[in-house]
């Protein structure tokens, strides 16, 4: 419990921005106008993109026990932009709620279509085919919607945020939606005991008198709705739902009561302050967030999957 | 693994001939040999189609003229001599060099997933190559001269090598996994796109055509200052692996056999490999990052002839067939030419899922 208000507290999400702001442009009147209009927009987008990709994360890994599983490498965001890019492609720019809408079906069709492919073995799924699975649906999505956006003839910086994903680019969606946030997190909160009993194994589980089917469904339901909203807000951003959880767990322990709160809580400080650190590395321009996530969330994925046992969660 | 003699038994030993003239001998399969030459008629036909149907159509006939010089029809011959031959040269080292690069590894590894694209190499060659390209200031005119010969090649093999190496100390724990082999490699490969993301932004690389070439793979504007000197390079590598095609043999029956029958099993694996990583950087430097021509086009024709493992001489020309055939499909399905790299990630992301499907039984 100290642990996690400590945490709470620790990554007061609003003040690392500002005052990484105010450094940058020190002329008084012009950084409240900035402050206001600018970046307390995308610190809000920032936080509700890393609390829908840290609790995506934490379920994803509860659900597959795979502690390499995350939205973002297993192509559940980039189906989501794929869906959004191809809609918007045929019939023009789309309000943000249909954009949520649509994304909720692209990631629920990449996520049923790489669970299906990294589940077909007769022996049971491993780490490797369910991030292989992930790698090939998004190897596909990234080209269809490089082609896609090539061939409407838009500007490379509109490409890379379908490509990577950014803070910088979308602030106006997250007025509309935040019911999908708040529906996306309240299933992962009813999602929490089942979770619990699943880590303990599919027969453990069902013999304490869990629901697989309900709990599954339950389960891709959130992952959706929050891989979707995140993706609407931010783009397909990798990496981002794989560090949360174990940061999460070295910090709270194994109990998915604590963990689904830290990891929302741990997901927003990470994606601002990988935004930040995006913008302070790449003077005046600025990396985006994704492949700030990307370079630090590599090794890391290495690291895993030098671990003897994978399958642990 | 398919690459294990005992999934295939005897007959593909039992298909070989011997032929013999005097003190040399040579050992053939009638069946390679017809596949090979079948292959070879098929590289030569989608030549001439990516000739005359990369961008605006061109008749077969004024195509051919304008190669052997015949500059009556200044536009054709400037067309074809000076836009459509590099490209087309490019696509053909591109992709003999990736699938060449990708026989070498699935066989050394023994592993279908074990190519190039999986392993990060190809994307750690790309970010050594764009390195070169933001150390020398290029922007939009991109390099010329020395810089472009030498190098952005020397710095992609660099980059390769380091990914390469990288990847396979990093996957070793008393042995290699082949399971944690491809997860380290999938690893090193986001990192290197980062990375490569990041340059391109540092950089302020303005032109679409070339961040594309370095982030998905692209022959867009290849002209012969780039494509001429990478020629000779990889004619001289192709040799090379197909030469050592028979220790290869060796080498995947398994460590204890092969040193049995009188191999130096680590130096063959180190010389075939650096030759594989060699392959895979002239590819990239050729054509970027294209991902699964390393991956499918070994496969492909080890079905195709028969063979035990991937035969390297039938694998690079069924990745030159491969991206030659994607180069052409991308510049006239739709209204806009697309980067190669789009055409070969949709066509290779199926066939990745279907080795998933057909192997996961044996990776586990």
């Amino acid at each position: 419990m100290g642990a996690a208000a400590s945490v709470c507290v620790g990554s007061e999400p609003s003040s690392p921005a500002q005052i990484w702001h105010a450094l940058f442009t020190p002329s008084g009147t012009t950084m409240d106008v900035t402050i206001r209009e600018l970046r307390w927009p995308r610190t809000l987008t920032g936080i509700a993109a890393g609390i829908c990709l840290g609790v995506a994360g934490t379920l994803t890994q509860g659900h597959t026990r795979n502690a390499v599983a995350d939205p973002g490498l297993l192509g559940i965001n980039q189906g989501a932009a794929l869906a959004i890019v191809a809609v918007t492609a045929v019939a023009g720019q789309q309000l943000p709620l249909v954009q949520a809408v649509l994304a909720f079906a692209g990631a629920l069709l990449a996520s049923v279509l790489v669970f299906l492919i990294g589940t077909a073995s007769r022996h049971g799924q491993t780490p490797v085919t369910l991030v292989l699975a992930g790698a090939a649906v998004t190897a596909l999505c990234t080209g269809l919607v490089t082609g896609i956006v090539l061939l409407n003839a838009a500007a490379l910086d509109t490409l890379r945020f379908w490509q990577v994903g950014s803070l910088a680019v979308r602030n106006d969606a997250l007025p509309a939606v935040w019911p999908f946030l708040l529906a996306g997190l309240l299933l992962a909160l009813l999602n929490i005991p089942a979770l619990n009993t699943l880590a303990l194994g599919e027969d453990t589980a069902t013999s304490l008198g869990t629901s697989l089917l309900r709990a599954r469904c339950a389960g891709i339901a959130a992952i959706t709705l929050l891989a979707g909203t995140a993706v609407t807000l931010a783009g397909p951003i990798a990496f981002a739902g794989l560090l949360v959880p174990h940061l999460a767990r070295a910090l709270v322990g194994a109990d998915y009561r604590w963990l689904v709160p830290a990891s929302a809580v741990l997901g927003a400080a990470l994606l601002l302050l990988a935004d930040t650190a995006g913008r302070v590395i790449a003077r005046p321009g600025e990396l985006s967030v994704g492949v700030v996530l990307a370079v630090i969330g590599a090794p890391f994925f290495v690291i895993l999957a030098r671990r003897r046992k994978l399958v642990t969660v | 693994m398919s690459t294990s003699v005992a999934d295939r038994p005897q007959a593909a030993f039992r298909s070989v001939r011997v032929l013999r003239l005097g003190p040399v001998s040579v050992r053939f399969r009638p069946r390679g040999l017809a596949v090979g030459a079948v292959l070879l008629v098929l590289l030569v036909a989608a030549m001439a189609v990516h000739l005359a149907h990369g961008g605006t159509a061109l008749a077969y006939p004024d195509v051919l003229r304008a190669m052997f010089g015949d500059a009556t029809d200044a536009k054709i011959h400037l067309a074809v001599t000076e836009f459509r031959a590099p490209r087309m040269v490019a696509a053909v080292i591109a992709g003999s060099c990736l699938a060449a690069a990708g026989a070498v590894t699935q066989t050394v590894a023994r592993n279908p997933l074990a190519s190039p694209d999986v392993l990060g190499v190809t994307a750690g060659a790309s970010l050594g190559a764009v390195a070169v390209l933001i150390a020398a200031g290029g922007g939009a005119a991109g390099l010329s001269g020395a810089a472009a010969v030498v190098g952005m090649p020397l710095a992609a093999f660099a980059a390769g090598v380091a990914s390469g190496v990288a990847v396979y100390l990093l996957a070793y724990r008393g042995g290699i996994d082949s399971y944690r082999l491809v997860l380290v490699g999938l690893g090193i490969n986001g990192f290197a796109v980062s990375l490569t993301t990041w340059l391109l932004t540092l950089g302020d690389v303005t032109s679409a055509a070339q961040a594309l070439t370095w982030m998905m793979g692209s022959l867009n504007g290849k002209d012969w200052p780039l494509v001429a000197p990478m020629l000779g390079l990889a004619a001289g590598l192709l040799t090379a692996a197909a030469a050592g095609g028979s220790r290869l043999l060796l080498a995947s029956l398994g460590d204890d056999t092969a040193v049995g029958l009188g191999t130096r099993i680590g130096a063959v694996r180190l010389t075939m490999l650096s030759i594989a990583v060699l392959l895979a950087s002239v590819g990239t430097v050729v054509a970027g990052p294209l991902v699964f021509v390393a991956l499918a086009s070994p496969q492909i024709a080890r079905i195709l002839t028969g063979a035990v493992v991937p035969p390297v001489a039938a694998s690079a020309l069924t990745g030159a067939v491969f991206v030659l055939l994607a180069d052409t499909a991308a510049a006239n399905a739709l209204a806009l030419p697309l980067p190669v790299g789009v055409v070969t990630s949709v066509v290779g992301a199926p066939y990745l899922i279907y080795l998933i499907l057909r192997y996961q039984r044996r990776l586990t």
